[in-house]
C-alpha cells in the first residue's frame, strides 16, 4: 500500500447532504445512467449514506458513484467510476452509476477536453475510493473493538481475521459516515488491482440499445417550447432585418424575434469561441412547426467583412507558406549550411481542408431561465464555463444557476464550445418559458466552429550515407499556427527548423478532435517516408535510428522535446513485431507513429489490391497510455479513433464559396460508412503500470500518415492533399 | 391538422397533427418514444429507422398521410426487456460508443436478419452502409450482426 495525503480534491471530501441529495433526486429520474437490473432496482436501499462527494453506500451494500466529466462517447463514464470502485474494493456488480450535475464545490475539471478525463482524475478518483474504504474500516474497527490495521476489505465486505468477525460495507455505512475525513489514505498496490484493468462494458449500454432518453435532444419538461435559430447563411454576413409577422401567425409557432447572443458588457469565456453574435429565434411548440416556420421565414442579411472562399484560403496559406516568419518557432544548428552540403534533398507540401465536427446528435439544450434561477441541462464539454458566461450574461450569481450535463451524441471537440446552450438560456429568458434549442443538421453544419483548413511545407536533407542531417517545417492554417516545434524530429536532428503563421479568416475555427495534430501527424509520417526512402532504408528502421539520437545524444536541451522517446520507439517496436513487419503481407503497407495528448501510438496499415478505391484490409496498432482502465472500451476508442481519421483523410471536406459554406447536410458532405471502414483492427498495449494517460484522442491523427504510406505502395503515387479521394488521377479506379 | 390514428409497438394511438409531419417528429414530439433519433433529416444517415410492416424505412421523411393501416415498430418495441438477439449481441460485443446511432443502426440489423438470417459479410455491409456511425463502431456493427445471426 501507497500512503498519499488526501490533499487532491481536498473539498470533495468534505461531506455535504444538501448537494448530494440534489444529485440523488436526479439520479432517480430519466437522467441517471445506470447499469441496475431489475433485481437492483427491487432492491435499491431504504437508506444511502453519504461518505464523500464522489459516493455514497446503501444499507444494502449498493454503491452510487457519481461519474464528475461530461460523457462523450469516450467512456469516462464506465472508465472514471472503476477507478473510485476499484480503491474503494466494492464488487462491479454492486456499483450505479450516475452523471454528477456541475458540482465546482466537490468537482475539479468537469471538462471533456485534451484527453485528459483519466489523467487528471487519476489520483483524486484514486483518492475518493480510499477515503471511503478507509472511513467504512474505522467504522468496522470501532464497532468490533480491534484496530483498524487488522481489518482487510474484499468486494465490499470488511473481515477481521482474527475474531472471524464480518460485516459487508451496508452494514457499516451508516457509522462510516460519521467518520472523520482522514488527512492521509493507502492506496491500492497496481499490482493488486482487480477492476482496473479488466473489461467492464458501457454503464449506459443496455439504456442505448433500449432507446431509453439519455441524449440532450431527448430532453422533455412539461410546458417546454422549442426554440430553434437562424444564423447568416455566410462568414462574413450579419443580420439587417425581417418581417416575421406571416411566419409568426403559422400554427404552433409562439414567436420570432431576433435576439443578441452575447452584450457589449458581457465577460465571455474561450469556450464562447466561434460564437455568431447575432441571431434570430423561432420559438413554437414541436419541432417540425419549427422548422416549417424557418423555411418561411426571409431574412435580410448584410456584408459585414470579406466573404472568403476555398481559393482564397488555399492560395493565402499557400502565399503564407513561402516567406519566413520574424521568429522561428524552434532553431537548431543551420539548416541552410546542410542543405547547402546535403547529399539528397527532399522537399513536399501537404494541405488539409476545413472540417465540420459533425457530431451525430446536433447541438441543442434545454434552459429554462426564470427571475429566480436558471436550470440549464444538456450536452455540453465545458459546463463550469458556461456557468460563468451565464452568469454574466443573464445578471445572475452562479449559486442561482444549475448546469447538468446529459450523455452526448458525441463531442469531437465540437461541444467545447457552449454557445448554442448560451443560446438557449437567453430565449428562455425572453420567453419565460422552459425551452429546448434544436439546431438542425443544416444549422449544425454550416454554424461555424470548424477545424481549420492546414498547409505544410517540408524539406529534409540527407548525408551520402542515407542519414538526417536537416529538418525544415513550415506550416500554416486558418486562424491556428499548426506547428508543434518540440514534437518528434526535434531533438533526433542536428540542423533543424520549426516556422509557423496563422492567416486570420473569419470562417470560425476550433478544437477538433486531436487539434492541429490530426493533421500534422499525418503530414509529418508521410514526409518521413519520402525520406527514409530517399535514404534507403526501411521506413521503420529510419525513425528507430532517429529515436536511438535522441535517446543517447540528444540536439538541444533534453527537457524541451515534448516526447519521450524511448516510449516512442517502444510502440514502433511493439507494432513491428505485431504485424510482422518486413514479411510479405501480399497488401500494400504503410507505418505511421505519433506522440500527442501524452500517449504514444504506431500503426502499420495494410490496404486491398485491386480495382476501385483501395479498401483497409487490417490496421495493427501499438499503444502506450500507461494503465489501461477498462481494456475492452480502450480498444474501442481506438478502432473509433481510427476509423475516424481514414474517414476524414479520404472522404471529408467542408468548402466555401462567397463565405458561404458548400456543404450543409450528409448528402455533400460525405463521411465514412460501414463497407469504408478497415475489415479488421488489432490493438495491443504496451503493459508498463505508468500512471494512465488519454485515449480519446491519440489514435486518430498517426494513421493518416500510415494511410497515405500505404496509398503511395497501392498507387505509385504519393497522396499530398486530402480529402485524398479528390486527388487526381482519382482513386476511383 | 388532422387526427391519425397509428399502430405503433402494438399499441393503437391516435395524434392530432398536420399531415406533412414525419413521423420521426410525431414520435419523438407527440408520443414522447424519443428512442429514435434525428440525424439529418434528409435520409442519408439512418439514425431515425424503424420498421414499418417488418421492413427498415427513414421516419425523417416519412409523412404521417402516407402511413396508413402499417404496423410502426420503434426500438422502445423492438423487444419487451431489451431482449431481441440483436441488442443482447450489441450489449455483448459492447458495440455503442457515444449511442446516439445506435438506435437505427439496430432497426437496421434487426430488419436484415428478419429478411436474410445469414447474411454474408457483403451482406452484412452493404445493409448496413447507410447508417453512419460518426464514433467509428463499424467494425462492432458487423461482429454483433454475426453474433445476433448465431443466436
Ligand atoms: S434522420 Fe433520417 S436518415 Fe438521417
Ligand atoms: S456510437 Fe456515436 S455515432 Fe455511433
Amino acid at each position: 500500500m501507497t500512503l498519499v495525503r488526501t490533499k487532491i480534491g481536498r473539498r470533495a471530501f468534505i461531506r455535504n447532504t444538501g448537494l448530494a441529495g440534489g444529485g440523488l433526486v436526479l439520479g432517480f429520474n430519466w437522467l441517471a445512467s445506470c447499469k441496475m437490473t431489475p433485481e437492483q432496482v427491487r432492491s435499491l436501499p431504504k437508506e444511502w449514506f453519504e461518505l464523500n462527494g464522489f459516493l455514497k453506500v446503501g444499507d444494502n451494500g449498493l454503491v452510487t458513484i457519481m461519474s464528475p466529466n461530461p460523457e462523450i462517447g469516450q467512456n469516462v463514464k464506465t472508465a472514471m467510476p472503476m477507478i473510485i470502485a476499484e480503491e474503494l474494493d466494492v464488487a462491479w456488480k454492486d456499483v450505479i452509476v450516475e452523471q454528477a450535475p456541475l458540482n465546482t464545490a466537490i468537482f475539479t475539471r468537469q471538462l471533456a477536453g485534451g484527453s485528459q478525463s483519466i489523467r487528471q482524475g487519476w489520483e483524486s478518483l484514486r483518492m475518493a475510493g480510499a477515503t471511503a474504504r478507509h472511513m467504512l474500516k474505522e467504522a468496522a474497527a470501532q464497532a468490533w473493538q480491534v484496530p483498524s490495521s487488522e481489518i482487510t476489505t474484499k468486494e465490499g465486505q470488511l473481515m477481521h481475521e482474527a475474531s472471524g468477525k464480518s460485516a459487508s460495507f451496508g452494514e457499516m455505512a451508516s457509522a462510516a459516515s460519521n467518520i472523520e475525513v482522514p488527512q492521509e489514505v493507502e492506496l491500492k498496490e497496481t499490482k493488486s488491482f482487480s477492476i482496473i484493468g479488466t473489461d467492464k462494458k458501457n454503464v449506459d449500454g443496455e439504456k442505448i440499445v433500449t432507446g431509453k432518453p439519455l441524449f440532450g435532444l431527448d430532453v422533455q419538461r412539461e410546458g417546454m417550447l422549442t426554440a430553434m435559430i437562424v444564423h447568416p447563411p455566410a462568414f462574413g454576413m450579419k443580420y439587417k432585418g425581417m418581417n416575421a409577422e406571416s411566419v409568426k401567425s403559422m400554427p404552433g409557432i409562439k414567436d420570432v424575434f431576433h435576439f443578441e447572443v452575447y452584450q457589449e458588457d458581457t465577460e465571455k469565456q474561450w469556450s464562447d469561441g466561434g460564437g455568431i453574435p447575432e441571431l434570430v429565434a423561432i420559438v413554437g411548440n414541436s419541432t417540425w412547426e419549427c422548422m416549417q416556420a424557418k423555411k418561411a421565414l426571409e431574412v435580410e442579411w448584410e456584408e459585414d467583412s470579406k466573404l472568403e472562399s476555398t481559393a482564397y484560403h488555399d492560395e493565402a496559406l499557400t502565399a503564407l507558406l513561402e516567406k519566413a516568419p520574424e521568429q522561428p518557432a524552434r532553431k537548431d544548428g543551420d539548416v541552410e549550411a546542410a542543405f547547402k552540403k546535403a547529399a539528397k534533398i527532399v522537399e513536399s507540401t501537404y494541405s488539409a481542408p476545413y472540417l465540420a465536427h459533425n457530431t451525430m446528435e446536433p447541438m441543442n439544450f434545454f434552459a429554462h431561465v426564470t427571475p429566480e434561477k436558471a436550470e440549464l441541462l444538456g450536452p455540453i464539454q465545458t459546463p463550469e464555463f458556461l456557468e460563468l458566461t451565464l452568469a454574466s450574461r443573464l445578471g445572475m450569481p452562479v449559486e442561482k444557476i444549475d448546469v447538468m450535463m446529459t450523455r452526448m451524441g458525441g463531442g469531437f471537440g465540437r461541444r467545447l464550445y457552449g454557445t448554442f446552450a448560451v443560446e438557449a438560456a437567453v430565449i428562455s429568458q425572453k420567453m419565460n418559458a422552459p425551452v429546448k434549442l434544436v439546431y438542425t443538421r443544416e444549422d449544425d453544419m454550416t454554424q461555424g466552429t470548424y477545424r481549420p483548413a492546414y498547409k505544410v511545407k517540408y524539406k529534409a536533407g540527407l548525408d551520402e550515407n542515407g542519414n538526417l542531417i536537416a529538418w525544415h517545417v513550415r506550416g500554416a492554417g486558418t486562424n491556428d499556427d499548426l506547428i508543434f516545434e518540440n514534437r518528434f524530429p526535434a531533438g533526433a536532428v542536428d540542423n533543424y527548423l520549426a516556422e509557423k503563421h496563422s492567416l486570420q479568416t473569419n470562417v470560425t475555427t476550433g478544437a477538433w478532435r486531436a487539434p492541429r495534430s490530426n493533421f500534422i501527424a499525418g503530414a509529418e509520417q508521410a514526409f518521413m517516408d519520402e525520406v527514409a526512402e530517399a535514404s534507403g532504408k526501411d521506413p521503420i528502421e529510419f525513425r528507430l535510428e532517429l529515436f536511438d539520437r535522441a535517446i543517447n545524444s540528444p540536439v538541444g536541451e533534453p527537457e524541451k522535446n515534448d516526447y519521450d522517446p524511448e516510449r516512442y520507439a517502444g510502440v514502433l517496436k511493439l507494432v513491428k513485431e505485431k504485424s510482422n513487419w518486413g514479411t510479405d503481407s501480399g497488401k500494400s503497407r504503410g507505418v505511421s507513429a505519433y506522440y500527442c495528448h501524452n500517449s504514444y501510438v504506431a500503426q502499420v496499415l495494410d490496404l486491398e489490391d485491386g480495382d476501385g478505391i483501395p479498401r483497409v484490409d487490417k490496421v495493427w496498432c501499438a499503444v502506450d497510455c500507461g494503465i489501461v482502465i477498462n481494456p475492452m472500451s480502450a480498444k474501442n476508442q481506438v478502432e473509433g479513433g481510427i476509423v475516424d481519421g481514414i474517414g476524414h483523410a479520404t472522404y471529408s471536406a467542408m468548402t466555401f464559396k462567397d463565405g458561404k459554406p458548400e456543404q450543409s447536410n450528409f448528402d455533400r458532405y460525405r463521411l465514412i460508412r460501414n463497407a469504408e471502414a478497415p475489415k479488421e483492427i488489432e490493438t495491443y498495449f504496451v503493459d508498463n503500470g505508468i500512471d494512465p494517460t488519454g485515449l480519446g484522442e491519440p489514435s486518430l491523427p498517426p494513421i493518416v500518415g500510415a494511410l497515405s504510406n500505404a496509398l503511395y505502395k497501392a498507387t505509385g503515387r504519393r497522396h499530398y492533399s486530402q480529402p485524398f479521394i479528390n486527388e487526381r488521377p482519382p482513386l476511383v479506379g | 391538422m388532422a387526427t391519425y390514428t397509428l399502430n405503433i409497438n402494438g399499441k393503437k394511438q391516435e395524434v392530432d397533427v398536420d399531415p406533412s409531419t414525419p413521423i420521426l417528429w410525431v414520435l419523438r414530439d407527440h408520443l414522447s418514444l424519443v428512442g429514435t433519433k434525428y440525424g439529418c433529416g434528409i435520409a442519408q444517415c439512418g439514425a431515425c429507422t424503424i420498421h414499418l410492416d417488418g421492413k427498415a424505412t427513414r421516419s425523417c421523411i416519412l409523412p404521417i398521410s402516407s402511413i396508413g393501416e402499417q404496423k410502426i415498430t420503434t426500438i422502445e418495441g423492438l423487444s419487451e426487456n431489451g431482449d431481441h438477439p440483436v441488442q443482447k449481441a450489441w450489449l455483448e460485443v459492447d458495440v455503442p460508443q457515444c449511442g446516439y446511432c445506435q438506435a437505427g443502426q439496430i432497426m437496421t440489423a434487426s430488419a436484415l436478419l428478419e429478411s436474410n438470417p445469414n447474411p454474408s459479410d457483403e451482406e452484412i455491409e452493404s445493409a448496413m452502409n447507410g447508417n453512419i456511425c460518426r464514433c467509428g463502431t463499424y467494425l462492432r456493427i458487423r461482429k454483433a450482426v454475426k453474433t445476433a445471426a448465431k443466436s
